[in-house]
This record gives C-alpha cells, sequence and structure tokens, in this order.
C-alpha cells in the first residue's frame, strides 16, 4: 500500500485543477511540467483548469481494477475541458444509454475509491451531465 | 555501423505453462535460439521483461538468465518498455552489433503472467499507463483501448464488425502455428458475443495472459557469412516516445509514436510502406491492429477497418498481417511478444513458416508498442 505522502503530493492537481500554462507560448501542462514539450520553456504560471466541458470518447469498464470492484459497471471517458484540456475520469450520475460522443459535462470532487474498511479514502475529479 | 544478421530464431510453445518457471522458459527457448544458430557462446544478453518484480517477485533477471544460461560473466542487461521490452531488446542487441561493441548477441524477452491472479496481472498491466491520472481514476487497458475504439468508430465509421474480423483472421493465422497460446478458430459472431470487458471492446477482441519467451541470436553479417547460415539481415531499427497518458494526445485515434518509428526504420532500411511484404504487429486488442496499420502508412488514415473487412491484410491478401496469429491467438507474454514478431519474420523470410508460409516473402517488418501508445519499436528485416 502507498504511503500518505504519494497521495497528498497530488493533491493540487485532483482537488484544485491546478495546471501549467506555458509563460511563452501558452501551451497547459496538466499535470504541471517543468519544460514545455511545445516550446522548451521551462517558465509557467500555476492557473485552474476549466470546470466543464464535452465527453470525446467513453467506455463502460466492466472488468475493473481491485480498488473499483464494488463500483462497476461504471463510466470513464476523455473529456476535454473548455480550455483545451483532455482528461481521463469517471462519468457519474448518468445512465449509461445517455452516454454520448459530445454530450455536455462538468467537474465535481468526488471520492474515487477507499483501501479496504479502514484504508484512506481517495477523492478527486468526475464528470457529471451539465 | 556494422550490418547486422539474425542467424538463430527461438520460441516454444506459449501459454499457461504452470508447471514451468520464468526461468526455465527463458532458458529452453535461449537454448533453441543458439543450437538453431549453431553457436554455444554469446558476448552479451539483453532480456525484455516488461514487470518480472510484478509477476513473479524478481528483479534483477538480466543477471539470473545469464546464470542460468551458463554465460556469466558476460555483460547482460534487462530492458523495459512495458510491453515493447522484448522490440527494445531487439533493438539494443541491433545496437551493440552493428557498433562494435559485441559481436555475438543474445536477444530475448519473456514474461511468467500466471504466478499471479488476475487481479494482479490487472495490476501489473496497468503500470505500463499513466498510475497517478489514468489508473487512479479506475481505467484498464481494455479500457484505454476501448476509449480509441469509440473515438475511432466515430471519426471515421469503422464498424464493430470490422473490429471482430482482426480477431478472426489472427486466430485463422494462428490455427496454423502449433506454438500459438489458442491454435484454433473462431467467428465473428463468437466475437460478437463474448462477454464485454469495456465497452465496446469483448473479451474476444483482447489479447489474452500467457507464460512464454522468445530469442534471436544477431552477430554481424561479415561473421554470419563465415558461419554458412542462412541470413536475414535487419536493415532498419526506429523507436519513438508519445506521451504516456492517452488523454494528452491531439489525436486519440492516432498512435504517432508507431508513425514516429516506424518514419525512423523506413528511411535507414531506405523502404516505403509499399515495399513491405509482411508484417507483424501489436494487436492487443482488436483496435490497436487497425490504428497500427494506417499509423505504418500501410493503409490510408481512417481505412484500418476497411482493410481488414475487405481482406487486404489476411494470410493470402496483399499485406499479410500477423501471419503468426498476432498478440491475440498466439498470446501476449508482453515481454517476450516483441522478439517473437521478430521470430515469425526471420522464419517467414527463410520459407521455414510451414503452413502459414507467406509465398516470396522478402521484406519484412516487426512493430511492438508500449502501453496506449507511448512507445513503440520497429524494426525492418530482409532476405540477404
Ligand atoms: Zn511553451
Amino acid at each position: 500500500m502507498p504511503t500518505p505522502s504519494r497521495y497528498w503530493r497530488e493533491i493540487p492537481q485532483r482537488y484544485r485543477l491546478e495546471a501549467g500554462k506555458c509563460r511563452n507560448c501558452g501551451f497547459v501542462a496538466f499535470p504541471p511540467r517543468a519544460i514545455c514539450p511545445a516550446c522548451k520553456a521551462r517558465e509557467f504560471e500555476t492557473i485552474t483548469l476549466a470546470d466543464a466541458g464535452k465527453i470525446l470518447t467513453y467506455t463502460i469498464i466492466r472488468v475493473p481494477p481491485q480498488p473499483f470492484v464494488d463500483q462497476a459497471p461504471y463510466a470513464m471517458g476523455i473529456v476535454e475541458l473548455d480550455d483545451g484540456v483532455r482528461l481521463t475520469g469517471q462519468i457519474v450520475d448518468c445512465d449509461f444509454e445517455e452516454l454520448k460522443i459530445g454530450r455536455r459535462v462538468k467537474i465535481e470532487f468526488r471520492k474515487i475509491f477507499q483501501e479496504g474498511e479502514s484504508g484512506v479514502i481517495y477523492y478527486g475529479y468526475k464528470f457529471v451531465p451539465e | 555501423m556494422r550490418e547486422v544478421a539474425v542467424i538463430g530464431v527461438g520460441m516454444t510453445k506459449w501459454g499457461e505453462l504452470w508447471e514451468k518457471s520464468l526461468r526455465q522458459i527463458f532458458v529452453e527457448t535461449a537454448l533453441l535460439a543458439l543450437d538453431d544458430a549453431g553457436v554455444d557462446r554469446i558476448d552479451s544478453l539483453i532480456v525484455g521483461s516488461m514487470s518480472s518484480g510484478l509477476f513473479v517477485g524478481q528483479e534483477h533477471v538480466a543477471s539470473l538468465l545469464a546464470d542460468y544460461l551458463g554465460q556469466t560473466p558476460v555483460p547482460a542487461a534487462r530492458v523495459e518498455s512495458a510491453c515493447a521490452s522484448g522490440g527494445l531488446a531487439l533493438r539494443m542487441g541491433f545496437i551493440e552489433v552493428a557498433s562494435g561493441m559485441a559481436d555475438i548477441v543474445l536477444a530475448g524477452g519473456v514474461e511468467k503472467m500466471t504466478d499471479v491472479n488476475g487481479h494482479e496481472a490487472t495490476y501489473a498491466l496497468g503500470t505500463a499507463a499513466d498510475q497517478e491520472y489514468e489508473c487512479f481514476h479506475g481505467i484498464t487497458f481494455p479500457g484505454l483501448y476501448a476509449l480509441i475504439a469509440l473515438a475511432h468508430m466515430e471519426k471515421y465509421g469503422t464498424t464493430r464488425e470490422q473490429l471482430a474480423m482482426v480477431a478472426v483472421k489472427n486466430h485463422d493465422n494462428g490455427s496454423l502455428n502449433p506454438l500459438a497460446q489458442f491454435p484454433f478458430k473462431i467467428t465473428v459472431d463468437s466475437v460478437l458475443s463474448s462477454v464485454l470487458v469495456a465497452d465496446p471492446l469483448r473479451v474476444l477482441d483482447c489479447s489474452p495472459i500467457t507464460d512464454g519467451a522468445a530469442a534471436v541470436v544477431l552477430c554481424s553479417v561479415e561473421m554470419a557469412k563465415k558461419l554458412k547460415k542462412p541470413i536475414v539481415k535487419i536493415t532498419g531499427s526506429g523507436q519513438a516516445t508519445d506521451t504516456i497518458a492517452l488523454s494528452s494526445r491531439k489525436d486519440i485515434t492516432w498512435l504517432e509514436s508507431t508513425f514516429q518509428a516506424a518514419k525512423k526504420a523506413y528511411a535507414m532500411a531506405g523502404k516505403k510502406p509499399e515495399d513491405i511484404d509482411i508484417v507483424e504487429v501489436h494487436d492487443c486488442f482488436t483496435i490497436a491492429e487497425i490504428c497500427v496499420t494506417e499509423a505504418l502508412g500501410l493503409v490510408e488514415k481512417g481505412k484500418g477497418g476497411k482493410a481488414v473487412e475487405e481482406g487486404l491484410t489476411a494470410l493470402q491478401g496483399k499485406i499479410p498481417v500477423n501471419a503468426s496469429g498476432g498478440l491475440k491467438a498466439k498470446g501476449h507474454p508482453v515481454g517476450a511478444t516483441g522478439v517473437a514478431q521478430a521470430v515469425e519474420i526471420v522464419k517467414q523470410l527463410r520459407g521455414e513458416a510451414g503452413p502459414r508460409q507467406v509465398k516470396e516473402a522478402k521484406v519484412g517488418l516487426t512493430q511492438n508498442m508500449g502501453g496506449s501508445g507511448g512507445s513503440t519499436v520497429v524494426h525492418i528485416f530482409e532476405r540477404a
């Protein structure tokens, strides 16, 4: 089992959607990077990602990894946020029949999974219909 | 740079090999390659293994395998690039021989995947994706390729049936390969009625969990001529990377690492896609084969599904793809896969592929891919 530090060091991204915007070319890196893949500049400003976007593609996970067994089947997708950044995450509060490429969704802060009965509870972003 | 030849190949029966350990599987296979080459000593050993640590709790396998192959004190290295570890082992062996750093190199790959249960295997394979930003949210490898599949269907009109036809074709070919894990035919109906894993992908769209190894012996062409062995040259080697997370790609349906690796390999070999007679590609999922044939330039962008439907990539087609049965039917012991692709191409170019022999095969290509396309290794082979 990972130590809590592995979890809390990702909090700025998982809780607050903090990304790095290249001061030279405007490329937005999420999670933040030390060097811009587009122009190789190293100066970034911290920005917050848009909180809504549209579904680019999706699937329904029917054979889940161990920590997600009690959630399956569940929908996952890649969502393009309104600022152009793309994230992978679960799409919840949405019937599978309602899933559609192009559908608008917004980001909500939710429980992702927990380590057994008394283990750490992990939180992060999920997508819900707008 | 010296010209490099493959002078020996080895592969043993793949499957759920409960009675055999990682070291046994590797050594048996490596000895076949050494015997085929007619040599009993090597200058260097390169082993591709994706995750011996998670699958059997053993790291430091390069030393272990040099030891059990009776080759200490030769230098030995394990290389890892997820499911492209085998292709990378071949490339590292190629580089050692081409550069003159070693004369005879054994490049092999191995994975022993059935010592752990299904959840542990899923976890180990998942480590090829971004742990913190993909796996953390509950994605799986079938899930990532399902995301690619749906996007491809939406963008290009690729059909569910065309995906199934990839699996059917590869099982047709695999039924002619006695070393395959699943050497039997399946039908489009059986694929479409198999259990859903990650919509739209079903279990018969997925390559299996496999124990297995593959090995090749490489030396300079000059030395191969002295040994009087049938010579297959490696004339092109290319490797490239892409973002580890699928979501970071500009086009989710396009495998840029495969395109870039192939571009380098084609340039080195002085070949174009239309010069290639036979291809082994990384069909970890049916959609992967479709995207790979596009990225290799064998078919137009978006036409990969149509190509399968029209029989272009069948054994008797214009560009036979995965004559061996591919990962789908032959099996996918991740670290071994890239080397096994080379074994198949060498057998085909030597005319030793038996009932699945592709006539007049002179130029072959292998494409081995890691993760959801975060890395690719491509090689081009020619009969001397
Ligand atoms: Zn920049």
